[in-house]
This record gives structure tokens, C-alpha cells and sequence, in this order.
């Protein structure tokens, strides 16, 4: 049912998911009452994108596991998804060129059928897809959206947002594209210093009204650090994640020592690029 | 090799409704024990307390139990109890405690022969014990005048033994170096570090349900379904208790008791 006063949105979440867990889909839960809860808004979907393996973040597992399990878990999610585009990529991609591409299948009608899962994948529709989009993305990138279809928001934890501050990590022209164009959603502890940190970011402060700042009242710290720290030490990581979720790592070994000394020495993909961008190109 | 005493886990309280952080305490307390290296878990009871507590809000005791045995359908070693709550009155902690720790031993005792094998290791030398499993809300607790009988303090300690989870905002150590009783038999006492912070209270979950606000994912679905269905918590429901505010002596109670609105 529409209601023609509201907005709707579609919330898209990045990240590793190594592995999923109950708090990364506690976000959504949280997000959408919230953006509900305005009157303005009105979530229709949510979005699991992981990173795809070229991020070349530590202890990173295989995107083919990671992208099941956050299928496993969102099973029994009537909004929340799973889309293994980006994770499908060959090259790292920005979270800007992530929103890009969601926002476009948007308004292109895409609501087909979600991203094929790793399972299915068909490489040459994966080429002709990523051609068309880079024709797309140039025309339409900075145009006002198409009335009547859903935004893309990001949404994320208070970590992201202070993670705009770590030199290199994200170019400035995204940042200002993720909270001018798209919008956040970003969802904060009680008594965390997200408030602050937008009121010293030009950038934030400009866009504050684009940043939705969720208080999640009950501190719920299970990190996929934690869990993956929990399974090396044989230690129960049980209604920290969906059970289908547990059950799977424990199928295949997922974690352990050697996992976790993946891609150690190896500068993280962000890191990479825009330090060899601004060595050769010495914008901000 | 010194074969490792049996225990079995028994934690008492409203669950109210039962959420993923109880169910969450067994598993760290387990976890704990077994790297001691001195014990071996056999099972885990939940013991919803008796209606006749008349805590504020307090759903019936069989809607509490149907939770959690909904909550308990994929878990292979803790089930829920009835006893408890199937009494005429409410009991104290220390009697619940008695009447599962003489089951366990007649269970045990039962199962034990030269032929038969037991869920326990090869050869149980050591008798069973039957541990009071908390978090350490619970523990600060005892310091509440009349809520625990001075005794009872005593015999769970001395008698059965406390496995206590840490929680935030609280210092259990301090607890115990605060009361003799407690500080004579610490040994006794296992406090367990929960390095993955979970205040998932059920409270919180109370008050969210009855703002309509989303629960999924704090406690099993198959839960939240049945809360749903027979329409517990929401703001129309009928209310139990006689109002009076018990202050805990039950696993899940937070400390203060304001659950905000969801958005600020």
C-alpha cells in the first residue's frame, strides 16, 4: 500500500559480514522502526552487501561463504536481503559506486530477481551489466532522483561514521556524495560521540539533515571480531548468530588461526588506492 | 586422568519473556567450566518462577514456559522445568535448587550400572553438582535487604555453588569481597567474563513490543511468534501482579528500569 507523503527508502548495508551476526541485523531492525517512526519515511527493503575479497582486509574469508551465510540469515527476513554484486566485483569497489549502482537498478525498474548468487553466477551477464553501468553512471550521477522511486541509504554503525576520519580511507568527494546524495543511517550507542563527530566534519554538518542518527539503547557488542575470536578459542558463539549461520561455519571450518592470517602485510585495498591517487594527484 | 565433576546448570527467574541473553548465559557458563578443566556440563535447567511471585507485568507462568521450550527446540542439553512453577506458592531459590539437585542424584543413580552407559564420562567417581546459574545482577541482589534469607545465601554457596556472569555495571568481585558469607565460600563462586556484551534485557523487550517496535533478533523467532499470536506484552494486554516492584533476584533484570522511546 502507498502512502503518496512518504518517502520510500531502501536500506544498504557494506561490510565485511565476517561472519554475519545478530547485531548487523539488528541495525535494520533498529533503522527501520526508526525511519518508520518519522512519518517521513517508509523502509520497503534492506540490503546485505559484502565486501568483495579484494578488499584484502585481514582474516578475511572467501565472499562465496560470506554471502551464503548472510543468505542463511536473513532466510527468515520477510525485507532483508542479500546482494552479491559488489562482492563479485574483480576490483575492491567504493561504497559510493555500491549506492550508485542500487540506486540505478532502482530507477531502471531493476527490482528484478536479486544479484544471481555466487552459485548461479553467469560471468558474461556480469561483463554486459558492468559496461552498461558505466555508460549509465556517467550520465546520471548528479541528477535529481526520479520521483516515486526508493532511496538508497546507507546504513551503518557509529564506527563507519568515524571511520570518514582515517586519512585515505575514503576519498572526500564520496563522503560528500554518501551524505548529500544518499543519506545515512547510522545507528549509535547511547552516549556515543557521533553527534560530535558530524559537528566537526564540514562536511557532515552541511548534510546533517541527510544523517539519521539511531539510538540503539541496548549495547549489543557482538562483533564479528568477537565471534571470530570466540571460534578459535572452541567457545560457543550461539545466539550470537542465526542458528542456519552457526551451523554453517561449523560445517566448514570457516574460522581458525590460518584464516585469520589472511591478507596480513597487505595494505587494504581503500588504503591502496587513494594513497597511490594522491601520489599521483595531489587533490583532496 | 582425573575425571571431571558433572554439573548441571539451573537458573531460576521470570524470563519474562525469555530472550537470546539467557539462553546466552548457559553457553558462556559452560564454555567457562569446561576450560577449568574440572568439570563437565551434563544439562541445563530454566526454572520459570512461580506466578504467585506477583512480579509487575508477570505473563502467565505457562505462556513463560511454552517460550521457553519454543526458545529450547533447537538445544540439545538445556530444557526447561516446571516444577517450580507448578507449586501452590511461590518457593525460595534454595528450595528449587534442593528439589533439582535430589532429582539429579536419583536420575544418576538410576542410570548407573556396569552395563549401561551414561551421558557422563566413563567413570563417574564424582558425584553430580547442581551450580545456580546468575548474571551478576542477580549476585547484587543478595545485598537487598530481605529479599535472600541469610541461610539460604549460605546453603546455595556452601551447598551448591554460584556461576555468575558478568555484566555491565557491575563488579562481582566487589559483591563478593563485600559479604562474609559470600567471601568464605568464593571458591565456590565461578564468575564467568562475558566478552561480548549483550544487555539484552526483558524489560527492553517488553517495552519495545508494547510501542510496537521490532524485537527480532533479541530472542528466537519461534518467540516472538508466540508472543504474537496469543498477544502478550502489547499495550493492551491483560496485566498480571499485583503492581508491587520486586527489585530482581531473577536473571534478565536490568538495572534501572527505563526503557526510552525509540527515537529521541
Amino acid at each position: 500500500m502507498e502512502d503518496p507523503g512518504k518517502t520510500e527508502v531502501v536500506l544498504l548495508a557494506c561490510g565485511s559480514f565476517n561472519p554475519v551476526t545478530n547485531m548487523h541485523l539488528r541495525l535494520f531492525e533498529l533503522a527501520r522502526d526508526y525511519m518508520n517512526g518519522t512519518g517521513k519515511y517508509r523502509v520497503v527493503k534492506g540490503i546485505i552487501s559484502p565486501v568483495g575479497d579484494a578488499y584484502k582486509k585481514k582474516g578475511l574469508i572467501s565472499a562465496h561463504h560470506r554471502v551464503i551465510m548472510a543468505e542463511l540469515a536473513t532466510k527468515n527476513s520477510s525485507w532483508v536481503e542479500v546482494d552479491s554484486w559488489e562482492s563479485l566485483q574483480k576490483e575492491w569497489t567504493e561504497t559510493e559506486k555500491v549506492l550508485r549502482h542500487h540506486q540505478e537498478k532502482l530507477e531502471a525498474g531493476g527490482c528484478d530477481r536479486q544479484q544471481d548468487s555466487p552459485v548461479l553466477e553467469r560471468p558474461g551477464r556480469k561483463r554486459k551489466w558492468a559496461e552498461q553501468r558505466s555508460e549509465v553512471s556517467q550520465k546520471k550521477s548528479l541528477e535529481p532522483r526520479t520521483k516515486g522511486v526508493p532511496e538508497v541509504k546507507l546504513l551503518c554503525g557509529a564506527d563507519i561514521l568515524e571511520s570518514f576520519g582515517v586519512p585515505n580511507l575514503w576519498k572526500s568527494e564520496d563522503i560528500a556524495k554518501i551524505v548529500g546524495v544518499y543519506g545515512l543511517v547510522c545507528v549509535t550507542r547511547v552516549g556515543n560521540d557521533a553527534q560530535k563527530f558530524i559537528y566537526e566534519s564540514d562536511v557532515l554538518w552541511k548534510h546533517r539533515a541527510n544523517i539519521h542518527l539511531v539510538n540503539e539503547w541496548i549495547t549489543n557488542d557482538i562483533s564479528s571480531t568477537k565471534i571470530r575470536r570466540a571460534l578459535r578459542r572452541g567457545q560457543s558463539i550461539r545466539y550470537l548468530v542465526p542458528d542456519l549461520v552457526g551451523e554453517y561455519i561449523e560445517k566448514h571450518s570457516l574460522y581458525s588461526s590460518e584464516s585469520e592470517e589472511r591478507n596480513v602485510g597487505v595494505v587494504l585495498a581503500p588504503l591502496q588506492r587513494n594513497t597511490a591517487d594522491t601520489n599521483s594527484n595531489p587533490t583532496v | 586422568m582425573k575425571s571431571r565433576i558433572p554439573v548441571v546448570l539451573l537458573a531460576c527467574g521470570s524470563f519474562n519473556p525469555i530472550t537470546n541473553m539467557h539462553l546466552r548465559l548457559f553457553e558462556v557458563a559452560r564454555d567457562h567450566l569446561h576450560q577449568t578443566g574440572m568439570y563437565q556440563v551434563i544439562g541445563g535447567i530454566i526454572s520459570p518462577v512461580n506466578d504467585n511471585y506477583k512480579k509487575k507485568d508477570l505473563a502467565a507462568a505457562h505462556h513463560r514456559v511454552a517460550m521457553v521450550q519454543l526458545a529450547l527446540q533447537m538445544s540439545d542439553w538445556i530444557r526447561v522445568d516446571t516444577w517450580e512453577c507448578e507449586q501452590a506458592q511461590w518457593m525460595e531459590t534454595v528450595k528449587v535448587l534442593r528439589h533439582h539437585h535430589h532429582q539429579l542424584l536419583r536420575s544418576l543413580s538410576l542410570e548407573e550400572g556396569p552395563d549401561q552407559g551414561t551421558a557422563v564420562s566413563p567413570a563417574p567417581a564424582a558425584a553430580p553438582e547442581l551450580k545456580f546459574l546468575c548474571g551478576a545482577d542477580v549476585l547484587k541482589t543478595f545485598q537487598t535487604p530481605n529479599l535472600w534469607k541469610d541461610e539460604h545465601i549460605q546453603e546455595i554457596v556452601e551447598k551448591f555453588g554460584l556461576v555468575c556472569v558478568g555484566r555491565a555495571g557491575h563488579d562481582p568481585k566487589a559483591y563478593i569481597m563485600g559479604s562474609p558469607i559470600l567471601r568464605r565460600y568464593q571458591h565456590n563462586i565461578h564468575l564467568v567474563r562475558e566478552p561480548v556484551q549483550n544487555e539484552i534485557s526483558a524489560t527492553y523487550i517488553r517495552s519495545a513490543l508494547g510501542q510496537g517496535q521490532s524485537v527480532k533478533y533479541l530472542l528466537p523467532d519461534a518467540v516472538i511468534a508466540y508472543i504474537k499470536n496469543h498477544n502478550l506484552y502489547s499495550r493492551d494486554s491483560p496485566r498480571k501482579g499485583n503492581g508491587t516492584r520486586n527489585s530482581g533476584a531473577e536473571t534478565g533484570q536490568s538495572g534501572p528500569a527505563t526503557a526510552p522511546l525509540s527515537s529521541p
